[in-house]
């Protein structure tokens, strides 16, 4: 049914090369989005690449804070939070936590006592099945200042070249302060008598609809006693899982949760940078820790404790980190729970 | 000359057009957001949730739609080959459209992600939380994303060869406003 006044063999070539611009144009805007076309763009896979040790990441764990192990609690809300935030674990009552206490390392064979920073992950959960996620660690602030500095430390730790990190380190001073922190924090023994910041900031909204720029902290009960290094890396390679496992049998271990709040001025993007310490702190309630659990069969295991979920009344600030974070903690996710294999749930042998 | 001038119901070109706007913003939205670690990347993440849940709804109702109107028939002189591409890569659209915002919500539901559209309306989680299940709907939601966009530049490019070169009311049928007719 060809009609005469249409022969195909006098197909014009200037619609088809039409078509050809149209549909590569749409190829191209794609492909630039992707990040295919700009391979310096700074990605999560890099990210998490990047924190791989030298032999490689441990299959079917997370790819940093690698090491840790999980617990189980309550939460118990004074009800003071509501003043800040809506947020339904804020009103007074009970709400069950599962959480896992962490080491800030990617290899998963490092001693207990070479790692100096120490982490908590968090997951509170609210009757109606919001959930508020939480990763913090025990420095009072953060080594650099930017998601990218954050990438260029870990670049330059893991650089052969001996100039590396005083190059790196020239160009962000702000990690000289945490050096300082390093080099004079006291360790401890455990888990227990660590606190653990959210260094980022958030923003809670009030049910009234006021907003605050807030971090918070979680303050232990237990008192902090300081080992010498030296000491601390005469024990076995994992004696702070050991040590809190048994430390559990004596009772039940408590954290006050502390909210602090902004005020105007105050370097809400840079959790490199310290509040001022006459700023508002709300106590809002305590963090009780009931069981402890190896990880490979622990109830944190499947948890990804990405920062930005987060419940009604909280939301991310202007500080950069947790997205960054959400996106590279996603990519770590996705990569272990691909190779869940490596990891058997069953027993607590760790390393394939 | 034969020419077919049977277009789809207003409704039908309505749909068509909103979601292959809803639908090319995914794609890009999508490969931006996992290649990104900046602070768009929350904002880009949340907006992909909330609008594969309006693409599922709106592709359900257009299947509807589809089953009570039907569509033009396709010019009797359309050769073979085009013929069958054109039939085949409609399934494939439609079962996409339909498959990727499911692929999506199950691979959230598998990893225990809360999955909340336009910051209120929080979705049960459809799976329980399996390592295996979320690689296995992770990948398919991967791949398949591919495979969408190519089959919607196929779609685009045979639009435009209907409409440029072919000129044989094809594009016509599904175009936003009725063209005059040379």
């Amino acid at each position: 049914m060809n009609s005469p006044d249409r022969p195909p063999a006098r197909i014009a070539l200037g619609p088809l090369v039409l078509i050809a611009l149209v549909v590569g144009a749409v190829a191209a805007a794609f492909a630039y989005t992707a990040g295919w076309l700009s391979p310096q763009r700074l990605t999560a896979n890099k990210v998490v690449d990047a924190f791989a040790p030298p032999g490689g990441p441990a299959l079917g764990h997370r790819r940093n804070h690698v090491k840790g192990i999980c617990f189980t609690g309550v939460f118990e809300a004074n009800g003071a939070g509501s003043s800040l935030s809506e947020a339904p674990m804020f009103r007074a009552g009970q709400y069950p936590a599962i959480g896992r206490f962490n080491l800030a390392t990617a290899d998963i064979k490092a001693a207990d006592a070479t790692v100096r920073v120490r982490g908590m992950g968090l997951q509170i959960t609210a009757p109606g099945g919001q959930v508020w996620r939480m990763a913090m660690i025990d420095s009072p602030f953060f080594p650099v200042s930017t998601p990218q500095g954050l990438y260029g430390l870990v670049v330059a730790s893991g650089s052969k070249d001996p100039d590396a990190m005083k190059t790196f380190a020239g160009s962000h001073p702000e990690l000289g302060h945490f050096g300082a922190w390093a080099q004079s924090a006291p360790w401890t023994g455990s888990f227990a008598e660590e606190p653990y910041n959210s260094l980022n900031s958030f923003v809670f909204t009030s049910s009234t609809g006021a907003a605050s720029v807030v971090r918070w902290s979680l303050l232990p009960s237990a008192n902090p006693v300081s080992i010498p290094p030296d000491e601390l890396a005469k024990r076995a390679p994992d004696f702070l899982e050991q040590e809190i496992t048994e430390r559990i049998k004596g009772g039940p271990l408590r954290w006050t949760l502390v909210i602090h709040v902004a005020e105007k001025g105050d370097p809400t993007s840079d959790p490199s940078q310290e509040w001022p310490k006459n700023r508002p702190a709300v106590e809002v309630g305590a963090l009780t820790v009931q069981a402890i659990e190896p990880e490979a069969n622990g109830p944190c295991r499947d948890i990804n404790y990405d920062p930005t979920v987060l419940p009604t009344g909280m939301g991310t600030s202007d500080d950069p980190f947790p997205a960054a974070r959400s996106s590279a903690y996603r990519r770590s996710y996705d990569l272990r729970a691909a190779e869940a294999e490596y990891y058997p749930a069953t027993g607590a042998e760790a390393t394939p | 000359m034969n020419r077919i001038l049977q277009r789809f119901t207003p409704l039908q070109r309505a749909l068509h057009w909103l979601m292959a706007i809803c639908i090319l913003a995914m794609f890009f939205i999508g490969v931006g957001m996992v290649s990104s670690i900046a602070p768009k990347y929350l904002p880009l993440i949340a907006i992909h949730k909330s609008l594969g849940g309006v693409i599922l709804i709106l592709a359900l109702i257009r299947l509807g739609v589809r089953w009570r109107y039907g569509a033009p028939p396709l010019p009797a002189d359309l050769p073979v080959p085009m013929r069958l591409a054109a039939e085949l890569s409609h399934y494939i659209l439609y079962t996409l459209m339909i498959a990727m915002p499911l692929l999506g919500w199950g691979m959230l539901s598998a990893a225990n992600y809360p999955i909340v559209l336009f910051g209120t309306v929080r979705l049960p989680m459809i799976l329980p939380q399996s390592d295996s299940l979320h690689t296995e709907l992770w990948s398919a939601h991967y791949y398949l994303a591919f495979l969408f966009f190519a089959i919607v530049l196929l779609h685009l490019a045979a639009a435009l060869f209907h409409a440029l070169v072919r000129h044989d009311g094809v594009f016509e049928a599904m175009a936003p406003v009725p063209r005059r007719d040379s």
